[in-house]
């Protein structure tokens, strides 16, 4: 029988999480019972059900392996595109256009990944995809908009799928003294993003006074952004152990993953508001889409990626 | 059993592209004997439709589809008869009554799926309707003709392109409506017109 190449932590941090979503799920079940008809707990208790799912999906992937997380990441970079592409004006000319995102820029790039060839996977979607992208679109001769349409195309492109694609893209860096461990970075930037943005919430909620962007979004105060940002800061350096980081590297990387988390949901929020939107769909229960999910990502991923591999990988 | 499973897969495919997720009214989805009559801009509409029906209704339900289009190939012919065991429909022939085999599916049970524009539309609004679903109304008054909106099929797959890209859609069913006795056709053709758009998103 092949040895257990898993890290051993990851049973640890899984355990935890399904610990703290049966907690959150028992607080939620008791704030339910007393029947105060809340929507802000019927929205809290959604949200619970949620992240039960993700949690279980995520974890799923992380035990099953390589192949799975590269997989589950393509899943959710089809999802975010079809969110994306749905909510912007693109036009019948645009089909091509459209089918060449889906059908041959997506999977390529996460192929890429797979056989671990850094070279294409960084310039594949930001050179050969923009050109081609834009000639696909031309040969319509469609001019309505014409600039605006292909500039969602491109924006659709490089937040869901190239982007994103640098969560999995972790598994490529060859760090020494940390083989075999790489999903762990994959654990640290998920994790810290997504606790960056709950803290957020709940600092804003309980404290939250001044805006940090009035015409933008009414829920990000200066207050949940430092609270947000400090917890966020604080995990990472208590989590330092899975890393191949110093305690005071684990918490700069921490720090820069929140921040940039918070001003990518900035971005998202103008997107989302100059369309007269709130949420990018339904997908998920109380959250909105899967996109909704995923934007602190979208920007904190690439950094991450970039700085880990500068400054600790061989490759 | 083959066609089945190609039916599953192309319902299957459908979701995928177009997480398409199902509304019905407070009511409930259709139980009975129904004509489900939605807008058409793409060729996945029906099996749009198709997806969002519970799954022993969609065993009863067949498409009605145009004849000179479904008959024109092998591919075609086996797709609508022994996949979606449509019910074809002559348009502009010189028949004495063509809706005659939607009258006798309905007399056998069955229930129908109807795009009343006649054709597929350019997406987003509603061309004027065909008075055939008057006809079936009045001669099958205890039957519930079923309103439903497909919205954004037509970015899916345009008229004019073979392959399809991901879109989210969305299939909004209606309360169900019935011919009154007396009704004339274009007053039952506005009433059924006005139920379509207020689905509209």
């Amino acid at each position: 029988m092949k040895a257990d190449t898993r890290p051993v932590e990851i049973y640890w941090i899984l355990g935890g999480l399904l610990a703290a979503i049966s907690l959150a799920s028992l607080v939620g079940y008791a704030l339910g019972r007393r029947k105060l008809d809340n929507p802000a707990i019927e929205n809290l208790n959604a949200r619970i059900r949620s992240w039960w799912f993700l949690i279980l999906a995520g974890g799923g992937a992380l035990l099953a392996g390589r192949l799975a997380i590269i997989l589950l990441f393509a899943f959710v970079s089809f999802l975010t595109l079809r969110e994306f592409v749905t909510q912007v004006p693109v036009r019948r000319a645009d089909h091509s256009a459209l089918f060449i995102c889906f059908f041959l820029a997506l999977p390529v790039q996460y192929v890429l990944i797979g056989i671990g060839w850094y070279g294409p996977f960084s310039i594949w979607i930001p050179v050969y995809c923009f050109l081609a992208l834009a000639i696909a679109a031309a040969l319509f001769s469609d001019t309505e908009r014409f600039l605006e349409r292909a500039a969602a195309v491109h924006w659709g492109l490089m937040l869901c799928v190239y982007c994103v694609s640098h969560i999995p893209a972790l598994l490529t860096l060859r760090i020494p003294g940390y083989e075999s461990r790489e999903p762990l970075l994959i654990v640290f930037v998920v994790l810290i993003a997504q606790v960056s943005d709950i803290m957020q919430y709940v600092w804003g909620k309980a404290f939250g006074r001044h805006r940090v962007a009035p015409g933008l979004s009414p829920s990000k105060t200066v207050e949940g952004l430092s609270g947000g940002v400090l917890s966020a800061t604080m995990l990472g350096v208590l989590m330092w152990r899975i890393t191949p980081f110093t305690p005071w590297q684990a918490g700069t990387m921490a720090f820069l993953i929140a921040v940039l988390g918070f001003l990518g949901g900035l971005v998202m929020s103008a997107i989302k508001r100059s369309r007269g939107i709130k949420d990018w769909s339904q997908l998920i229960e109380g959250h909105g889409g899967m996109l909704d999910r995923m934007d602190s990502l979208c920007f904190s991923a690439p950094v991450f990626f970039h700085l880990t591999r500068y400054f600790f990988s061989r490759t | 059993m083959m066609a089945r499973f190609i039916e599953w897969l192309m319902i299957a495919c459908v979701r995928l592209l177009s997480g398409a997720q199902a509304r019905w009214p407070a009511s409930g989805p259709a139980t009975g004997q129904c004509i489900i009559v939605a807008n058409h801009s793409s060729h996945l509409d029906s099996l749009l439709l198709f997806s969002g029906l519970p799954a022993r209704q969609r065993q009863r339900t067949r498409p009605v589809a145009a004849a000179e289009y479904w008959t024109a190939g092998p591919i075609r012919r086996y797709l609508i008869h022994r996949v979606f065991r449509g019910v074809l429909l002559e348009r502009d022939c010189g028949q004495l009554n063509p809706l005659e085999p939607l009258a006798s599916a309905l007399r056998g049970g069955d229930s129908l799926v109807l795009f009343p524009e006649g054709t597929r539309g350019p997406g987003g609004v509603l061309q004027p309707l065909r008075p055939g679903i008057f006809h079936l109304a009045r001669c099958f008054p205890d039957i519930d003709i079923v309103p439903a909106w497909i919205d954004n099929s037509y970015r899916v797959l345009p008229k004019g392109f073979t392959i399809p890209v991901p879109l989210r859609c969305s299939i909004a069913f209606g309360t169900p409506l019935r011919w009154k006795e007396g009704q004339a056709q274009p007053e039952f053709l506005a009433e059924v017109r006005r139920k379509l758009e207020a689905l509209q998103p």
